[in-house]
């Protein structure tokens, strides 16, 4: 790693401050990414703004009537762990347990989790000066697609690496964040931008941006005795801990008596960005789900796949989680949430 | 007199509690705490595998929570407690039972995974006493043996448990013979 200059801002004003005024800053959470981009070669920072040492960044809240609020400092063992979270918001701990082994998730934060880099090995590789890298080619549609987009991709098919990201959206969440000029709020499905609009950047934050905040509101009739809430996150990988998803399913259902009321399906590991999935929610709304109509949204969802030659398997895999998560989120309240 | 000249102090400078015992060390800033681990305060204990959180070799408790030292700034050190491997022997140089289950069983060959093991196992023990075979993998399932196949060390882990438990249990034979034909 080169040197860098450490800074431990006093308060999150002076951080975003000192970020705006040095293009060269980077902000560190838990490190777990950067450290690894900085190691590889990545990106050279010549400062980095330590988000460890402000106060109040790291607080989970829960109540009936405000929902749920992360700070973005609060780490992911925090998250998978908390007793409202596991009670309420399924799909979120389920996530954030699935993320890489334990040890990171002890450091990893939320805002680093969302923020985070995409994992393509062009990308991570420092030999190959990549179009993400501000190069000429996605060298990854003629070479090697494996693990690459098979959803919203082009010109780089980058799929974006978030566990987090996709069972958030699907919980329909907001996100935070402030700036030198104030903080200003967003649906966390906006956050996240495709590369058509610029293949540099994952996110919509500007020259010193952070994340400070993820909101979850609250649902209307929890109380309601015929209709329920469940939500589940599905993900695939290669092994059984450490792995990056190869697609995953986040899915997020109100029922009321057996029917489906509201519902938002998200998929991970497929595209630049989490990938909503408007074809299988409109699928299922208002309807009784079973396998048929379970299946038929996956397959709508997936319709639009373009695979790029190795990453075919993707599209089936994609399909059939959505499938499963649909009928675990519509199943008899007796089955696990 | 000869005058003397300012130098412009390049290093880092922090002071945390190690192993138990008040520490300070100064190093240049970018270090991991893998790399002040071994490089500045020459405890070697701690390993340098893939260095991108990838095999958990390197794992140390921070605060009582295992963390991959070689993703952590030194300079995150500041204030807080770290423990190593080194930090795991009981007074009179005593072998802590997990290192003594470890080596009874076999659950270290060239041992280079081993410290990170014995780490994460320890903050596992402290914080479920009786952990499930299921709990143990799950705990374990961030650092990588290349060697023993695993099993050897969820049994090492589990004998451990019940010796600090203060239970009286002993290796099963095919443990360490394996089956008699
Ligand atoms: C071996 C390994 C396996 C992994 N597996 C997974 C996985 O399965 N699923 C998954 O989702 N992730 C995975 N990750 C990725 C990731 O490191 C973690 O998910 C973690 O949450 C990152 O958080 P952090 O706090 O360490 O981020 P950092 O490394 O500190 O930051 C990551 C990026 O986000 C920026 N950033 C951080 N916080 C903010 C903020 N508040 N506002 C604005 N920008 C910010 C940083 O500048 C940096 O560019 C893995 C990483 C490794 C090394
Ligand atoms: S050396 Fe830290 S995880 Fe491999
Ligand atoms: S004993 Fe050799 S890697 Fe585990």
């Amino acid at each position: 790693m080169r040197n860098f200059q450490h800074f431990n801002p006093a308060s999150l004003a002076q951080a975003t401050t000192t970020l705006s005024s040095k293009p060269d800053a980077w902000v560190i959470a838990g490190g777990i990414d950067l450290l690894g981009e900085m190691k590889n070669g990545i990106i050279q920072p010549g400062t980095l703004v330590n988000l460890k040492t402000l106060p109040n960044l790291d607080y989970i809240k829960f109540s009936e009537s405000d929902g749920l609020r992360i700070g973005a400092m609060a780490t992911l063992a925090k998250i998978e762990a908390h007793p409202d979270i596991r009670k309420h918001f399924t799909v979120l701990s389920q996530a954030a347990h699935s993320v890489a082994t334990p040890q990171i998730r002890n450091v990893g934060t939320l805002g680093g989790n969302l923020c985070q880099r995409p994992r393509c090995w062009y990308y991570r590789n420092p030999a190959f000066h990549c179009l993400k890298k501000g190069g000429k080619e996605c060298f990854s549609v003629s070479g090697e697609n494996k693990y690459n987009a098979i959803l919203g991709g082009g010109p780089v098919f980058i799929v974006h690496p978030s566990d987090c990201a996709p069972a958030l959206i699907s919980l329909g969440a907001e996100v935070t964040v402030a700036g030198p000029r104030g903080k200003r709020s967003m649906p966390l499905e906006k956050f996240f931008i495709l590369p058509t609009e610029n293949p540099l950047r994952e996110n919509r934050l500007q020259a010193g941006e952070v994340v400070t905040e993820v909101h979850v509101p609250p649902f209307h009739d929890a109380g309601s005795s015929s209709s329920a809430h469940r939500s589940v996150y599905l993900k695939v990988k290669e092994r059984g801990a450490w792995d990056f998803a190869l697609a995953s399913a986040a899915v997020s259902m109100e029922t009321n008596a057996g029917m489906c009321r509201s519902v938002r399906v998200v998929l991970g590991g497929v595209a630049p960005i989490p990938w909503r999935c408007p074809q299988a929610e409109k699928t299922c709304m208002g309807k009784q789900i079973d396998e048929a109509l379970a299946a038929e949204a996956g397959k709508a969802s997936l319709a639009q796949a373009v695979p790029l030659g190795k990453n075919d398997y993707k599209v089936e895999m994609a399909a059939n989680l959505i499938k499963r998560a649909l009928l675990m989120c519509s199943a008899s309240s007796a089955s696990p949430r | 007199m000869k005058q003397r000249r300012k130098i412009r102090k390049q290093k880092a400078h922090i002071a945390f509690v190690l192993n138990g015992e008040p520490c300070e060390v100064a190093f240049a800033p970018h270090k991991t705490l893998l790399e002040v681990l071994r490089e500045d305060l020459n405890l070697t204990g701690t390993k340098h595998g893939c260095e991108l959180g990838e095999c958990g070799t390197c794992a140390v408790l921070l605060d009582g929570k295992p963390v991959l030292s070689c993703l952590v700034l030194g300079l995150d050190a500041e204030g807080r407690e770290v423990t190593t491997v080194e930090g795991m022997q009981l007074p009179e140089g005593r072998l802590h039972p997990l290192q003594e289950t470890f080596a009874d069983l076999g659950a270290a060959q060239c041992g280079y995974c081993t410290p990170g093991f014995l780490l994460t196992a320890l903050e596992l023990l402290a914080k479920n006493p009786k952990p499930t075979r299921e709990e143990i993998a799950q705990a374990l399932s961030g650092n990588l043996c290349r060697c023993t196949g695993y099993i050897k060390i969820y049994e090492a882990v589990e004998l451990a448990a019940a010796h600090m438990r203060g239970e009286k249990a002993e290796v099963a034979e095919e443990v360490v013979y394996g089956l008699k034909s």
